[in-house]
């Protein structure tokens, strides 16, 4: 009687387990279905845009009619950031696919700015249309690589799931049809932006990292940058103080610090340029007490501290508060007229009113050539092209980047339409809107 | 003429009715835009009064506050400046008022209301909140182009990420999220970045879900803000668990803490 009971109990169990067990296979299969198809849809979407983009790029080498080349181009800018964000999804991260992602990026680059370009009175250069032609022949190339990986994964059923294991386990040896296919894809795609056939106007909308032009001097010693640090920081001279040069991969050379101070919780850490050791950036990351001075008093220390460390001509262009703290931007003005690539950034802390941090990366790195242009148009003829809607406030002049990443002699234009602020950039020789931005700083709480 | 005499009559009984609306008025301090407080709820409660300010009465200087503080310093003969220094606030006081317990309960209830001056306070409220906020404002700065809520998913990633690293780590790892919007070979929302398969350990195994903590966040706000600690990296890597080969052959930037920075 016991004996059947238990082995009752023991069938139960079993045919339970067993149930259980079933049902977190399932569970999980379904799970790893669903990751997968993720994966795939990615996958098979990147090759159909493509070879969509193929297409649409050969079509507009055919055309003529400035009436259907903007279109098109808008088009082609469209479906390569299609393409680019679906590289994005797929586990690629950990195998070198960049020149490729980087490839769509710049297509989507060059036809945005054609295809904005009014092409009825400037159309496509010589060289644009070699380019043209050059991106033609290269998504070509990546189409015919992806079609037919496209076609070993449908034909052997092959998971991306397989390509994410192999990348994570850094399996050498695994010969992953994907992972090859997209190797080879990076190749061509290597070799060929390497090579002259882009032209320049291509080349030129790399993004080349300018570095810090204005770190002029004499390379400093690491001694040097603990005495420039102490002064800049304002220390005592008891601090424990480390200094690190950059690796190989930096731009320019600098030097690390990392400044102890025994007495207070928290490091300050500070980068300054190996040439002529100008503070590229510090940080206090000291704990911050209750605000006791306001955002106005904090604001007039940093502009002193400015003076004292011979940042001259420079205006408070934002100020924001972050609960015990602020943040200051400061660009440099000349006769008035603000150069917003020039900026300095600093925090404040509220507690006692020090400089917690600060930022001139942007400052060092700007290279915009003086004497800086004289305006062709006047203000007055200008005004004219800003939207009637818009209530004008403020105006000055002012230096930008553009969209083009070149500097532009702007007049600028604060002004209220509705219940927004904008900030307009109308370009001082030509009348072109360069920039339109609304600002917004504010967020509402959620919840 | 007719019309200004309703208005003050207006007001006037609008006084007799609230006996409670006090004077008492700002902390010393200058109000520039950018500030967060009690002394900014009430210069905008006051320019609302006055007609000057049509927002919400959020405890945040941006730009709307500006403006109005401007137009009535124009209005009141004052140097247009947009800081609520001394002068400014004399002025204003004298000439508003301020319902302090009026708008601290609605603020505390999370309502919809308005301070219009000639208005009863009572048909300026719309009860939409449960209360118990603890906040004293109902909105907060934010970077530029982010949210609080990207904020706060990156500060996620970053807490994932690098929580047992120097604070200087942390800023470095937010800024390397940011190189990477900016860098072609990457996604270019913040949420494209962080959830890229592979990209980042903490997303895959989950740990993107815990907690973050209030120097993560700080960090994120750092590097939101300018710092890059990183010198414009857009990879970084744990020497001590890299499997990959291929990261070690990318030319490298400095170390902070248990993270080697690369570009």
């Amino acid at each position: 009687m016991v004996r059947n009971l238990l082995l009752a109990v023991l069938v139960v169990a079993v045919v339970g387990t067993g149930y259980w067990g079933y049902r977190e296979h399932s569970e999980k299969n379904a799970i790893l279905i669903h990751a997968e198809n993720n994966y795939q849809r990615a996958f098979h979407d990147l090759a159909y845009q493509i070879d969509l983009l193929h297409d649409k790029l050969g079509a507009t080498l055919a055309m003529n009619s400035h009436a259907s080349l903007s279109p098109a181009l808008a088009e082609v800018w469209k479906i390569a950031a299609e393409a680019h964000s679906d590289v994005g999804q797929l586990p690629l991260s950990l195998l070198p696919f960049n020149k490729t992602q980087e490839f769509l990026s710049q297509i989507g680059e060059f036809s945005y700015r054609t295809a904005v370009r009014d092409l009825e009175e400037e159309p496509l250069t010589k060289e644009e249309y070699k380019t043209l032609q050059a991106l033609y022949k290269n998504a070509g190339t990546i189409r015919q690589e992806l079609r037919n990986v496209q076609h070993l994964v449908l034909e052997n059923n092959l998971r991306w799931m397989d390509v994410e294991l192999a990348l994570a386990t850094n399996d050498e040896k695994g010969d992953n049809i994907i992972i090859d296919g997209f190797k080879a894809v990076e190749k061509n795609v290597d070799t060929f932006s390497s090579s002259s056939e882009f032209g320049p106007s291509f080349i030129g909308l790399a993004n080349e990292e300018k570095g810090f032009v204005r770190a002029q001097g004499r390379p400093i010693t690491k001694n040097e940058a603990k005495r420039i640090a102490r002064d800049f920081l304002g220390l005592k001279g008891t601090e424990e103080i480390k200094v690190t040069e950059s690796g190989k991969g930096a731009d320019d050379r600098f030097y690390s610090l990392t400044i102890r101070d025994p007495k207070t919780k928290g490091d300050i850490y500070m980068d300054i340029t190996k040439n002529g050791g100008y503070p590229i950036w510090a940080l206090n990351s000291r704990p911050i007490g209750k605000p006791k001075i306001s955002l106005h008093e904090a604001t007039n220390r940093g502009m002193a501290f400015l003076k004292r460390h011979q940042f001259t001509g420079f205006e408070l262009y934002d100020s924001t508060q972050y609960d015990n703290v602020v943040v200051l931007t400061f660009v440099k003005s000349e006769n008035g007229i603000r150069i917003y690539p020039e900026a300095v950034q600093m925090k404040v802390a509220l507690d006692n009113g020090r400089i917690v941090g600060f930022t001139a990366r942007d400052y060092l790195s700007s290279s915009i050539p003086r004497p800086l242009p004289k305006p062709k148009l006047t203000v007055e003829a200008v005004k004219k092209k800003v939207n009637p809607q818009l209530k004008v406030m403020e105006q000055r002049q002012a230096v930008i980047m553009n969209d083009l990443q070149k500097p532009v002699l702007c007049y600028e234009f604060l002004g209220t339409l509705g219940d927004e602020t904008y900030q307009l950039f109308i370009n001082a020789s030509t009348g072109l809107e360069e920039k339109v931005e609304k600002l917004e700083s504010v967020e509402p709480n959620y919840g | 003429m007719v019309r200004k005499l309703i208005v003050f009559t207006l007001i006037g009984v609008l006084v007799c009715l609230h006996p409670a609306g006090d004077a008492a008025a700002f902390s010393p301090q200058v109000i520039q835009r950018g500030a967060v407080g009690d002394d900014v709820i009430e210069l905008q409660a006051r320019l609302q009064y006055l007609g000057f300010y049509k927002g919400k009465i959020d405890g945040v200087f941006g730009w709307g506050t500006y403006w109005a503080l401007r137009n009535f310093q124009q209005k009141y003969g004052l140097p247009v400046d947009g800081l609520a220094g001394a002068e400014t606030k004399r002025k204003l006081v004298k000439a508003s008022k301020y319902y302090e317990q009026f708008v601290k309960e609605q603020i505390r209830q999370g309502n919809e209301f308005t301070h219009y001056g000639g208005i009863p306070l009572s048909q300026q409220v719309k009860k939409r909140g449960s209360g118990g906020r603890t906040a004293k404002t109902t909105a907060s700065n934010v970077p530029k182009g982010f949210s609080q809520n990207d904020i706060q998913l990156m500060a996620n990633a970053v807490y994932g990420e690098a929580r047992g690293e120097p604070y200087i780590g942390q800023v470095a790892v937010a800024a390397v999220i940011l190189n990477r919007l900016q860098h072609p070979s990457f996604p270019d929302t913040v949420a494209g970045v962080i959830f890229q398969p592979g990209a980042f350990t903490a997303v895959a195994d989950g740990q993107i879900w815990l907690t973050p903590n209030e120097t993560a966040r700080k960090a994120v706000l750092d590097a939101i803000n300018g710092w890059d600690p990183s010198g414009g990296a857009i990879y970084y890597f744990n020497p001590a668990t890299a499997t990959s080969a291929w990261i070690w052959s990318r030319p490298q930037i400095k170390r902070i803490g248990q993270h080697i920075f690369c570009k």
